[in-house]
């Protein structure tokens, strides 16, 4: 019971149901106050789900929220807000042109008694708030020009300004570096002693051994374990976040690996507007059945190398590629298409699916000109072809006429794969292929990869996720800043080695 | 029947509804309204619109829009007026070439696909916005208007001429079998082709689409020129039906097509909706304006009441898509 008694918030059988997915299965957990609770899981695993349901985004689900001891409801963002539940989201939502006293007292603007903005003292108490948090910065310039560290900082304040009781933040450090996140932890230590509770969620698990009291683990939308930080171990916590070891083992099979199917030649990309290089003098090859894994941190060029081979990026580049020992001219997807390339977009939702279309219609959408006859599409081929890889890929979908939004990342992703595999390619270029999608629809797709290999395919699939690139690949590229710093086979890589390679280059 | 009483087909028929509505509250309301003249009279009114409408919901389904159909409807029917009436004189080499009604036709058609094609042309090539690019047609098109026609109507066309505005064909009239030709095409095109299916594809996501290997930029100009041929085969009907081209015609055209597409149920933001949504759309406009006039409601009035309906057709519909 002493639990309950300290606990600012406490949820209760929260179940949060999307079309065709699950997000959160019957969690519980409890806040306390003057404790940090960190808040770890995989992607997908419906942490961000849960802070929405927190912070009162979503308010259709299962369950109950006890919050200081009462039922609560929150009708909305605001009225979590005003109630003291503060979320400070990963994507800072800041408005660039108004400067920081505008974005701080946005929508609660102090006035005069004239009914005019009382700027001087919105001024002040913005003065005070970043003096609290040591952001030296004049409070009056305008949010772009700073950094984004300083954003953090300025969307903190926010929360201190309405006196949160419960502040939640979402991978603060996802974008600031050393200092800033020295400076953040002493932020947060300053208001776990003046007795805030504060959730933190975070990938970087290092940060959390210095940071958090409490942690619960999130796995594929439930509560796995919840508890004391303290006794706990770095590999303890990964072995209940992951959970498991990705099972499809990639076994280099040796057949006809001889045959390059594409051959990258000192590939260069200027940037679109900087004077300088986002792709520097890159030549690796894919050979036919060969699953290359690129991998690199953010901003590496990996999305760029593979768009660039696409022909995305045309009037940029320079090198050459080759695809089966002939030189290749793309400067249009439409080319690149013809000449047996097949690109598998980062982001499904943007570039991949036409949402609010059927699953037949995105299937098909690569394929159209087979599917004339005299001008006119036929719809039994259309049909067909829609059938046949919503059964070889095992699509899950009420019918082929469902809208592709209604549908499950992970059987979006798949309409994104048959559409690409319609056009009967040689070479896959896959882009994050498993990026926030479930961990069954991940071994599936991992499963399709590998299968496509063995039928001939070259794949060449970036991944930010280490497991992945060392189970699925046969060979493993390493790249950072826009150079390949790395080439490993899969006997010798390890995650250890492929990290060095994916940063050594930065301090240099 | 259980498929007829779906929530969807019942968004689907709901403008059919309000249209029987509105028509049984005319009817009533007028001893006037319910006669064939008068209906032939409503349809011959909004052939021409119908024709605009069809390729403005063709372009608002790529996201799209066109302010410029009204001043390139003025000018077509400017173009092919003139040319039928005086032709083309070169007085320097004593040069004169006749048009016939034909050869007229077609000109003022070619026209009205090359401003067209202009509008595409900037929109894709300069990624100038569709609003602006054609708000900029509007006013050239407009001026050049006034420069064919010296600010004067055109008028005496001949009688053979006047066939497509007044004339009947099968007891129905010409510019009412022109406009089902016209929806009948683009209904099968946006259905049965690819073209139409790519249509679709670029309104609902522009970026997705071209990753998919479609030319963009090619489909968007083409369904611009298409718009701006079926704004002139509007303005000949009109001048045909007036015997004469005004300057000033198709003035706030584009704002009865836009609503046209709205009430039909075509979204603004593009990829989903349909032609036959417009033909009702602008059915219903056009029974309003009739009605309204029958019922000798002022035309100052008028303009409120049909203001107010598109902002509710837009409402309702905005409703049913939130709750799909």
């Amino acid at each position: 019971m002493t639990e309950v008694e300290t606990a600012v918030l406490e949820v209760r059988h929260i179940t949060k149901k999307f079309p065709g997915v699950t997000a959160l299965e019957d969690v519980s957990l409890s806040i306390e106050a003057g404790k940090v609770t960190a808040l770890i899981g995989e992607n997908g695993a419906g942490k961000s789900t849960l802070m929405k349901v927190l912070s009162g985004v979503y308010q259709d689900f299962e369950g109950e929220i006890h919050y200081k001891g009462e039922l609560v409801k929150f009708t909305g963002p605001k009225d979590a807000q005003q109630q003291g539940v503060v979320i400070i989201h990963q994507e800072l939502n800041l408005i660039p042109y108004l400067s920081i006293t505008e974005n701080i007292f946005l929508g609660r603007e102090l006035v005069t008694q004239y009914g005019t903005m009382d700027k001087s003292r919105m001024r002040r108490k913005t003065q005070e708030l970043l003096d609290r948090l040591k952001l030296k910065v004049n409070p009056e310039s305008p949010v772009f020009k700073l950094k984004v560290g300083q954003q953090q900082v300025v969307e903190i304040a926010k929360a201190l300004l309405t006196d949160a009781e419960l502040i939640i933040m979402d991978e603060p450090t996802s974008a600031i570096t050393g200092s800033e996140v020295e400076v953040l932890f002493e932020i947060i230590e300053d208001l776990r002693k003046a007795n805030k509770a504060i959730v933190y969620i975070s990938h970087k698990l290092d940060e959390l051994f210095s940071i958090a009291d409490n942690y619960a683990v999130l796995r594929d939308g439930k509560v796995i374990e919840r508890g004391k930080m303290e006794g706990m171990t770095h590999d303890k916590l990964i072995s209940k976040m992951v959970g498991r070891t990705i099972e499809v083992m990639r076994k280099t099979s040796g057949t006809d690996k001889q045959e390059a199917l594409l051959e990258v030649r000192n590939l260069n990309l200027r940037h679109k507007v900087r004077k300088d290089n986002v792709l520097k003098d890159i030549s690796f090859d894919v050979k036919r059945g060969e699953i290359v894994g690129l991998f690199g941190l953010m901003g590496a060029g990996r999305t760029e190398l593979l768009e660039t081979i696409f022909g995305l990026h045309a009037s940029h580049a320079s090198g050459r590629v080759l695809m089966q020992g002939e030189q290749l001219c793309c400067d249009s997807p439409a080319r690149a298409i013809a000449a047996g390339l097949a690109l598998v977009p980062e982001d499904r939702k943007k570039d991949g699916l036409v949402l609010g279309l059927d699953v037949k219609t995105n299937i098909s959408l690569t394929t159209l000109p087979d599917l004339e006859k005299l001008g006119t599409l036929n719809d039994t081929q259309e049909c067909a072809l829609a059938d046949k890889y919503i059964g070889e890929l095992k699509i899950k979908t009420p019918s082929r006429t469902q809208q592709a939004k209604n549908l499950s990342g992970g059987n979006q992703q798949k309409i994104v794969l048959a559409k690409w595999l319609a056009t009967k390619p040689k070479l896959l270029l896959l882009d994050e292929p498993t990026r926030g999608i479930d961990i069954n629809a991940k071994s599936e797709i991992y499963k399709l990869i590998i299968g496509l290999a063995d039928q001939g395919l070259g794949i060449l699939v970036v991944s930010s996720e280490l497991p992945e690139i060392l189970a699925l690949s046969d060979r493993i590229l390493v790249m950072a800043e826009g150079r390949l710093t790395g080439e490993f086979t899969a006997a010798e890589a390890s995650e250890d080695a492929i990290l060095k390679r994916a940063i050594v280059s930065m301090s240099e | 029947m259980d498929a007829i009483l779906n929530r969807n087909n019942f968004a689907r028929f709901q403008s059919l509804i309000a249209l029987f509505l509105l028509c049984l509250g005319l009817s009533i309301l007028s001893d006037k309204f319910l006669s064939v003249s008068n209906l032939w009279n409503v349809m011959r009114q909004i052939s021409a619109n119908i024709c605009i409408s069809t390729g403005m919901t063709l372009i608002v389904l790529t996201a799209g829009i066109d302010l410029s159909v009204g001043s390139v409807l003025a000018l077509c029917g400017a173009i092919t007026a003139g040319l039928l009436k005086n032709g083309i004189e070169v007085p320097a080499n004593n040069l004169y070439i006749g048009f016939t009604i034909l050869g007229a036709i077609l000109a003022g058609v070619l026209t009205g696909s090359f401003l067209g094609a202009f509008n595409g042309w900037a929109i894709t090539r300069f990624k100038v916005p569709p609003f602006v690019a054609t708000l900029a047609m509007l006013t050239v098109a407009r001026g050049f208007t006034m420069l064919w026609t010296g600010g004067f109507p055109i008028s005496g066309l001949g009688d053979t001429f006047l066939y497509f505005g007044t004339g009947w064909l099968l007891g129905i009239p010409v510019p009412v079998w022109i406009s089902v030709l016209v929806v009948g095409i683009a209904v099968f095109v946006t259905n049965k082709t690819r073209i139409g299916r790519y249509i679709y594809a670029i309104g609902g996501n522009e970026s997705a689409s071209r990753l998919s290997g479609i030319n963009v930029d090619r489909v968007k100009i083409i369904v611009y020129t298409i718009a701006g041929g079926l704004a002139a085969v509007g303005g000949i009907m009109v001048t045909s039906r007036l015997d004469s081209a005004q300057p000033n015609a198709g003035m706030s055209y584009e704002l009865d097509s836009i609503a046209a597409v709205v009430i039909g149920g075509t979204s603004l933001s593009g990829g989903r909706g349909s032609i036959m949504g417009t033909v009702q759309g602008a059915i219903i406009i056009g029974v309003l304006n009739n009605g309204l006039v029958l019922l000798n409601v002022s035309p100052f009035w008028q303009q409120v009441v049909k203001g107010l309906v598109i902002l509710l057709a837009v409402i309702i519909d905005k409703s049913n898509s939130k709750n799909e």
